[in-house]
């Protein structure tokens, strides 16, 4: 199983240590994985912001680095779901639909491909803390990672249940358990106001209900939460869950 | 000028405290919203029945009006069509002027807050009451409803105990609902009691019956329309449903997506005068069509206006309605208001996090965020995006789209990133104003792997 391994553009140049941990994982877990050296970004930050018509040279390098891999992997939802609903090729290019097809089909989020794909029922790891999971909302509302709490519906995770194979982890349960976090691309800036409210928020949920360790899957609002922890000086530790996945403590 | 989104949001939220309880009080609703829907196990199916039906209606609007209409005008009402919001306010003075009347009462209608009815009315020498408590409330401060469910959410009791103490001579210091709310009806009582003519909304017109169907939970529409001589019910075109058996829906999963009651205390049927009495029904276009031919956005005429879209919304709770400047504030309001006006409402769609609560939350279904998304696509073509940000997008797409360039700018001390416009680390850049900057690390990942496993 050829897997290509997307690490989106901050990932890249502010946590390296997160696409690290997801490549560890990926290989113990006996997929042969490669990154395209020439990769950049998704194309989301234009696309959200309006400018989705600027995306055609970002769409056309992705679909050149990564339309040869069986999967492709990327340790953040957010990225996967843009690529997932609007990757295509250029207007005039479209004898390429077809690479286009084939990536938003066999694109997955780390976690979901670690159970949907290859159906991990044991991890090896141990991480002897109080977690909190931060569902990030195109991860979960999005590609459906988890059950929405606004739904008449039986719940699941795929995070949580990734996170249960780790020994001693203790799940810490919150006040609002799938709140956006106010991340929203280029919304942090843009509202500056509102989305630092709500960051403040959901840090206060992880406070009030005793989290040590923040983790989620999208290492974007994990950034943007981060950002107010350090701010105010709080004791909580973030880390991507495939930091805690490989963990070993 | 209208001060946008990102502005008043940011003045909301000087006020910490307040902002929190704002937050808390909605929050409150959407919890009571999810009890109500829970209690239900076909709430899924409700949901899905619910927009097809609205489907149907979207798709056949034509046939269902002029059946309808027909059929009104069999049980005695007098139809009336406006095809803009001026229109709508001029047919209403009209009857107005033929009965010589110079006050009236009406009951929560947001068509009229969308046609700015009572201004015009002021403007024309007609005292308008509302009777809807909040509404009323709202009325007395001078000020537009900041919800279309729960108009005066914004207000504390203790500001209303102030606000009735000017208007109305309650006890001075007092804010005790029941007492408040027994002070505003005695009130009422008079204006119902006297005055002639009375509006109300519409929340459902039913084609096969020609009847329309009124829901409150505190019958003030009831007693303003069966006290009046003259009924004047105003809807836009959007409200119809084929048959009354469809009710059994819409009725079901309207209050409980509102207010997470299983449904309104009145939902009152008005089919036909009674004796001696006229009623009116205006019908309203106001930019419904040019909606509807807007295929990415027709879903949002499915809205029945429960509000469930604004009290989950993270955003619309921690910056309030007023911040959106339109009749209807929050997630839906965001993909209303560009239809009537783009220029005035550009940054309605970008007062989201794309998060997508609302689209769960919606009783018919409507895909709120992707119109956000959609709207944001449209508004940048049409020219109505900043320059500045224009060029920004422009540098991005540039970095992004070539490697070399890309990883060149990562190496220039990973923040030369500059044009991912979360990443300037300085006092000026609003990210660093509540939070602080990731820690740059020494390598970046492509970096690492090279070394590592190239
Ligand atoms: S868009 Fe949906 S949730 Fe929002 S007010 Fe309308 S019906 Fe209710």
């Amino acid at each position: 199983m050829k897997v290509g391994l997307f690490i989106p553009c901050y990932v890249d140049q502010f946590y390296p240590k997160v696409g690290i941990a997801t490549l560890q994982l990926l290989e113990k877990l006996g997929c042969q994985v490669s990154y395209p050296p020439k990769q950049t970004c998704c194309g989301q930050p234009m696309a959200n912001s309006g400018y989705e018509h600027l995306t055609h040279d970002c769409n056309r390098l992705f679909m050149n680095n990564f339309s040869e891999y069986d999967y492709i992997v990327s340790p953040s939802g957010s990225c996967v779901l843009h690529i997932k609903e609007h990757l295509h090729a250029p207007e005039n290019e479209t004898q390429n639909e077809g690479k286009a097809t084939h990536i938003r089909k066999r694109i997955y989020e780390l976690t979901e491909f670690l159970t949907d794909i290859l159906k991990v029922e044991n991890l090896e790891a141990r991480f002897p803390f109080r977690v909190g999971l931060h569902q990030s909302c195109h991860g979960q509302r999005g590609l459906h990672l988890s059950q929405m709490s606004e739904l008449v519906a039986t719940p699941f995770s795929k995070p949580e249940q990734l996170l249960n194979m780790v020994k001693d982890v203790e799940l810490v349960k919150l006040s609002r358990k799938d709140e956006c976090c106010g991340f929203g691309g280029t919304f942090c800036v843009a509202e500056e106001a509102v989305s630092s409210r709500m960051g403040i928020d959901r840090i206060d949920d992880h406070v009030k209900n005793g989290t040590q360790v923040l983790t989620g899957g999208d290492m974007s609002c994990l950034m943007h939460l981060e950002g107010v922890i350090r701010r105010r000086k709080l004791p909580i530790k973030v880390m991507h869950i495939a930091e805690i996945l490989t963990a070993t403590e | 000028m209208t001060i946008n989104h990102a502005t008043a949001a940011e003045k909301f939220n000087k006020d910490f405290d307040r902002t929190t309880w704002h937050d808390e009080t909605l929050w409150w609703v959407r919890q009571k919203r999810d009890r109500a829907a829970f209690s239900i196990p076909e709430w899924e199916k409700l949901r899905d029945t619910a927009s097809q039906i609205k489907h149907n209606v979207l798709s056949n609007l034509d046939t269902y009006l002029v059946e309808f209409e027909k059929n009104a005008q069999k049980n005695g009402i007098t139809v009336h069509w406006a095809a803009d919001a001026h229109e709508h306010n001029e047919i209403i003075l009209s009857i107005l002027k033929k009965q010589g009347v110079t006050q009236i009462v009406k009951s929560k209608s947001m068509l009229t807050e969308e046609c700015h009815l009572n201004p015009y009315l002021a403007e024309n020498g007609v005292e308008v009451v509302d009777t809807d408590l909040g509404e009323r409330i709202v009325q007395l401060a001078d000020e537009p409803p900041s919800h279309i469910v729960l108009p005066c959410i914004h207000w504390k009791k203790e500001e209303i105990g102030v606000l009735f103490h000017k208007h109305l001579g309650t006890p001075e210091g007092c804010a005790d609902p029941t007492l408040l709310t027994h002070a505003a009806r005695e009130n009422l009582r008079e204006k119902f009691l006297t005055r002639r003519v009375a509006i109300t909304g519409v929340n459902f017109a039913v084609a096969e019956t020609g009847e329309f169907v009124v829901c409150t939970n505190e019958g003030n529409a009831d007693m303003g329309a069966h006290l009046a001589d003259v009924h004047i019910a105003c809807m836009g075109i959007e409200k119809i449903i084929p048959q009354r058996a469809h009710l059994g829906v819409f009725l079901r999963l309207l209050a409980r997506s509102a207010t997470g009651q299983p449904i309104t205390t009145y939902s009152s049927h008005f089919a036909k005068p009674r004796a001696g009495q006229e009623m009116h029904l205006v019908l309203v276009d106001n930019g419904r069509t040019t909606q509807l031919g807007r295929e990415e956005f027709r879903n949002s005429l499915k809205c029945i206006r429960c509000g469930a879209c604004m009290n989950t919304c993270p955003v619309y709770r921690r910056s309030g309605g007023h911040s959106y400047h339109n009749a209807v504030a929050g997630p839906i309001g965001s993909i209303l208001a560009p239809n009537l006006d783009m220029t005035k409402n550009a940054d309605l769609p970008f007062a989201s996090t794309l998060c997508g609560s609302c689209s769960n939350v919606c009783p018919v279904k409507i895909n709120i965020h992707e119109q956000l998304y959609e709207w944001r696509q449209v508004l940048t073509k049409s020219g109505h995006s900043p320059t500045a940000k224009t060029l920004g997008m422009k540098a991005m797409a540039a970095v992004l789209s070539n490697p070399s360039v890309y990883r060149l700018s990562g190496k220039m001390g990973r923040l030369a990133l500059a044009n991912v416009p979360f990443v300037v680390n300085n006092s000026l850049n609003p990210w660093y104003k509540q939070r602080e900057m990731p820690e740059p690390p020494k390598e970046s990942f492509g970096e690492w792997y090279k070394k590592n496993r190239g």
